[in-house]
């Protein structure tokens, strides 16, 4: 039996205000809050909302036959709790009916997998307990930023504990396999792997009201007889796509709503089912294994990690905000690891990106800047004046080892303090008892202890 | 195909960009094959590149019968063009022009220059081409700027040939709106008489459309572009001091905004103090940015050269770091182009109309000083911009090749030979 993975993208990022150079030193706020309210709250209405509720529907008609997956970034939750709580809430409704489940990612959407081993975990982590803590669910599959998949990060991915993973498709990786089966990595065996069929899943996100295209109009019947027509062997077909493809990308008038309620009517006449990431990682085997020495992600015509890493800007920017990972992570400033979350997001290193042409297009449109030239020029000062505040903190001169093991001087200072303290507690207590024993206790007797402790302090 | 081109400046003689445009855009066309191009300027020198096109000096062309030897008029005019041709265009005298006053050749003498009695100069000119267009066949007239369309209006009433004006600039761009009614005048009898009007940019289109009141179908761009460096001053090696250098190279006059340089300058310097500023070049504005710099106090960073010529400015693009042109209306701008083929990372305004064919450089509206000091502060502090721009620019530029435009002007050509614009 075949079987429809459907998961559902989020993420927005922290855009960033025009930053002068002039402010470097003087201004530490770096989000243009006009626009992050104005365009989550457009996405939101457009998409998010209407899509939940349609959702919401198709759960009601098909009880919990239907699943769907949701992936989240830690940005775009803080986003929605503050600008558009309504969403929060009526996605709980949605995860309160068991038909949901949540993917593992890292909190700030970064490339930390790329370069920083000990920052991406800790993000994992932070994104999980976040996830954990509005929804209820821990996440037990993870997905990598932009779907980025190598061996070297399989690994880390699979010693955190995932027993899945989710990627791209790519062409160049699969060959003349097919990405509707599962596939395990060849780095970490025990690792499976979903990949994204993007032939079905850009149908649906962008082919869908094009008048243009050949299949048009797209039909929920038809949808269905595609995949139930693919070769009986063939297990699953992994739609992954952008929540605000719903909506936004597809807009209401495309009649997408209609089109998604409709699927499982078809699909099940079809005896076709749906299944979360989890499910299926625990009930198909794995048929192969794929080798991906260098990084791919889903992005672009050459589905490699160019489109964030692809220039000398971007790759001056990167190196430049991770050479103080180190030492952010010794910080303890709440507002330092804050910005430190939302500058990591990858976004801001898409709207670097240099390349021309069809791609080209694509990253213009989505670029709040008009060239990538300034998108650069606007991160490095705001990375130039949060390098000054993490110096303020601890002056770049000491060594890390030599800093780690001073604040651990400190750390083991304040443990003794404290012991002290409780013995000096417990020996006044002691002094008390002894007063009361000796029935002298006056009044002068209780405060001379007292005087003596302040002095320990 | 025949053209036979009016121009006003030509280069190794040249006082703007005019010269170094229709200079770079004929060997364009030649460089396509199959042109052959009469060039007419007002005064040749005789060291002109004639490789590619057969240039009349207007100063040469009588209009007035004087029964001269060829062994005199091979002495006095044979270094700028054979006596034969003296001879044939003497043939094509079509007025007693005797009125006039001419020299011993019976011809007049130009400036070639923009002198005070520009108004009769064109005019002159205007009569030579009369002359002219009766001796040289032609297929197609083609004009450069206001200063010749009366004369190739002329030509056109005199062959029944096609005539292509070619707006480098208007009225508009070099007064800031205070049009000067004579030459307005000339521009527009120019644009109504033309057959096809071709501008340097999409701004000076709109230009054209909007403010001549012309049909849009009858006005192409063709963007200018920039003629390949010799390999010498490509390696030259320019001692550089050890600052950042900041640049901006132009006529220091309303039109290119040099006072926006001096506080894009004055904001930079007071977060950096490894950074010199240097307005190269001369014009009416200069005393008042001296005087600009001195009052924000940056005199000792912001430096004033004077106006350089031939190899210096390359000299001095050389040693740039940054190269800025923040021109309040440009109507293409060939110096940034310039700058880039020596490596050197451009802003430019986006009122300049080389801004609609260029990517790798910085765009800024002229006046937004803000985004200019973070521009050049960003170049000049973070390195992998610097290189980024320098190396993409490189790239870029290369493919910005008269050849190019010069296919498009002959294809324009073509279109109107053939009537299906």
């Amino acid at each position: 039996m075949k079987s429809i993975c459907f998961y559902f993208q989020i993420h927005q990022p922290f855009r960033l205000r025009t930053y002068r150079f002039t402010d470097i030193g003087n201004d530490h706020y770096y989000y243009d809050d006009f626009a992050n309210d104005e365009i989550i709250t457009r996405i939101a209405q457009r998409s998010y909302l209407p899509a939940t509720e349609t959702l919401k529907e198709m759960v009601k008609m098909y009880g919990s036959k239907f699943k769907v997956t949701f992936s989240i970034t830690g940005t775009a939750m803080e986003q929605l709790e503050q600008y558009v709580p309504e969403f929060i809430d009526s996605l709980k409704e949605l995860v309160a009916t068991g038909c949901v489940d949540f993917l593992s990612e890292t909190y700030a959407h970064s490339l930390a997998s790329l370069i920083d081993p000990e920052e991406f975990k800790l993000q994992v982590v932070a994104h999980d307990e976040k996830i954990k803590q509005l929804f209820g669910i821990t996440p037990k599959v993870f997905r990598n930023t932009e779907l980025i998949y190598s061996d070297d990060i399989a690994s880390m991915v699979y010693a955190m504990g995932f027993k899945g993973m989710i990627t791209d498709g790519a062409k160049h990786i699969l060959g003349w396999k097919s990405p509707n089966y599962l596939y395990s990595s060849a780095s970490a065996p025990k690792l499976k792997l979903l990949l994204k069929n993007s032939k079905f899943s850009d149908d649906i996100s962008f082919h869908f009201s094009n008048t243009e295209w050949r299949e048009y109009p797209l039909t929920a019947d038809k949808f269905a007889s595609w995949i139930n027509n693919l070769p009986q062997e063939e297990q699953i077909v992994n739609l992954f796509m952008n929540f605000e493809a719903l909506g936004e990308l597809q807009t209401k008038e495309s009649g997408i709503f209609e089109f998604i309620k409709a699927i499982p009517r078809f699909a099940f006449e079809n005896g076709i089912s749906f299944i979360t990431p989890a499910e299926a990682i625990a009930k198909l085997k794995p048929v192969g294994e794929l080798v991906v020495p260098f990084p791919m992600s889903w992005a672009d015509e050459a589905r490699d990690t160019s489109a964030w890493l692809g220039n000398d800007l971007q790759n001056e920017a990167f190196e430049k905000l991770y050479s103080i990972a180190e030492r952010v992570r010794l910080c303890s400033d709440r507002k330092i690891k804050q910005d430190w979350n939302y500058i990591q997001t990858s976004d801001h290193f898409y709207y670097m990106c240099t390349k021309h042409r069809n791609d080209g297009s694509v990253h213009s449109h989505y670029s709040p800047y008009e060239t990538p030239y300034q998108a650069f020029t606007n991160y490095m000062n705001i990375l130039s004046d949060f390098i000054v505040r993490v110096e303020e903190q601890y002056p770049l001169s000491i060594e890390n080892e030599e800093l780690n093991a001073l604040l651990t001087t400190i750390r083991n200072q304040a443990h003794e303090i404290e012991a002290l303290n409780k013995e000096v507690a417990l020996m006044r207590n002691n002094i008390l008892k002894e007063d009361k024993d000796e029935k002298a206790g006056t009044e002068s007797a209780i405060k001379k202890p007292r005087k003596k402790k302040k002095t320990t302090e | 195909m025949k053209a036979l081109m009016f121009g006003w400046e030509f280069p190794p003689h040249i006082l703007g960009g005019l010269g170094t445009a229709s200079y770079g855009l004929t060997k364009g066309m030649n460089e396509n094959g199959n042109m052959d191009i009469t060039f007419v300027i007002p005064k040749p020198f005789g060291d002109e590149d004639k490789s590619f096109a057969n240039i009349i000096g207007a100063n040469c062309v009588p209009i007035a019968w004087r029964d001269v030897n060829w062994d005199y008029v091979d002495g006095r005019i044979g270094n700028i063009m054979n006596p034969q041709q003296y001879y044939d265009l003497r043939d094509h005298i079509y007025a007693d022009f005797n009125y006039m006053r001419t020299n011993d050749l019976g011809c007049i003498e130009f400036s070639g220059k923009y002198p005070d009695n520009l108004i009769e100069e064109i005019n002159n000119y205007s009569i030579v081409a009369g002359v002219i267009a009766r001796t040289t066949p032609c297929d197609i007239i083609h004009s450069h700027d206001w200063l010749t369309y009366p004369a190739g209006i002329h030509a056109k009433q005199v062959t029944g040939k096609p005539l292509v004006i070619h707006v480098h600039a208007t009225d508009f761009d070099r007064s800031r709106g205070n049009v000067n009614p004579t030459v307005f005048a000339i521009e527009k009898d120019g644009m109504n008489q033309a057959d096809h009007i071709i501008t340097v940019s999409n701004l000076t289109r709109q230009t054209v459309i909007e403010k001549y009141g012309i049909d849009p179908a009858k006005v192409t761009t063709v963007h200018n572009a920039v003629e390949p460096l010799s390999e010498e001053l490509a390696n030259m090696i320019v001692k550089k001091p050890k600052e950042k250098i900041v640049t901006f190279l132009g006529r220091i006059t309303m039109q290119k905004g040099p006072e926006y340089f001096v506080e894009a300058a004055t904001k930079v310097l007071q977060k950096k103090h490894n950074v010199r500023f240097v307005m190269a070049g001369s014009g009416d504005m200069m005393e008042k940015m001296i005087s600009l710099a001195a009052k924000r106090d940056i005199a000792d960073r912001f430096h004033f050269t004077g106006f350089l010529k031939g190899r210096q400015v390359y000299e001095m693009l050389k040693a740039s770091d940054v190269y800025i042109m923040p021109s309040v209306s440009e109507p293409f701008g060939i110096s940034p182009l310039e700058a880039m083929q020596m490596g050197v990372p451009s802003i430019i305004s986006k009122q300049s109309g080389c801004a609609e064919i260029l990517s790798n450089v910085i765009k800024i509206d002229y006046w937004d000083i803000d985004s200019m000091a973070d521009a050049i502060y960003s170049i000049i502090t973070y390195p992998a911009m610097y290189k980024q721009l320098r190396e993409n620019g490189l790239e870029e530029i290369d493919t910005i090749q008269w050849k190019k435009a010069g296919a498009k002007v002959i294809d324009i050509y073509n279109k109107i030979i053939n009537h299906s614009f």
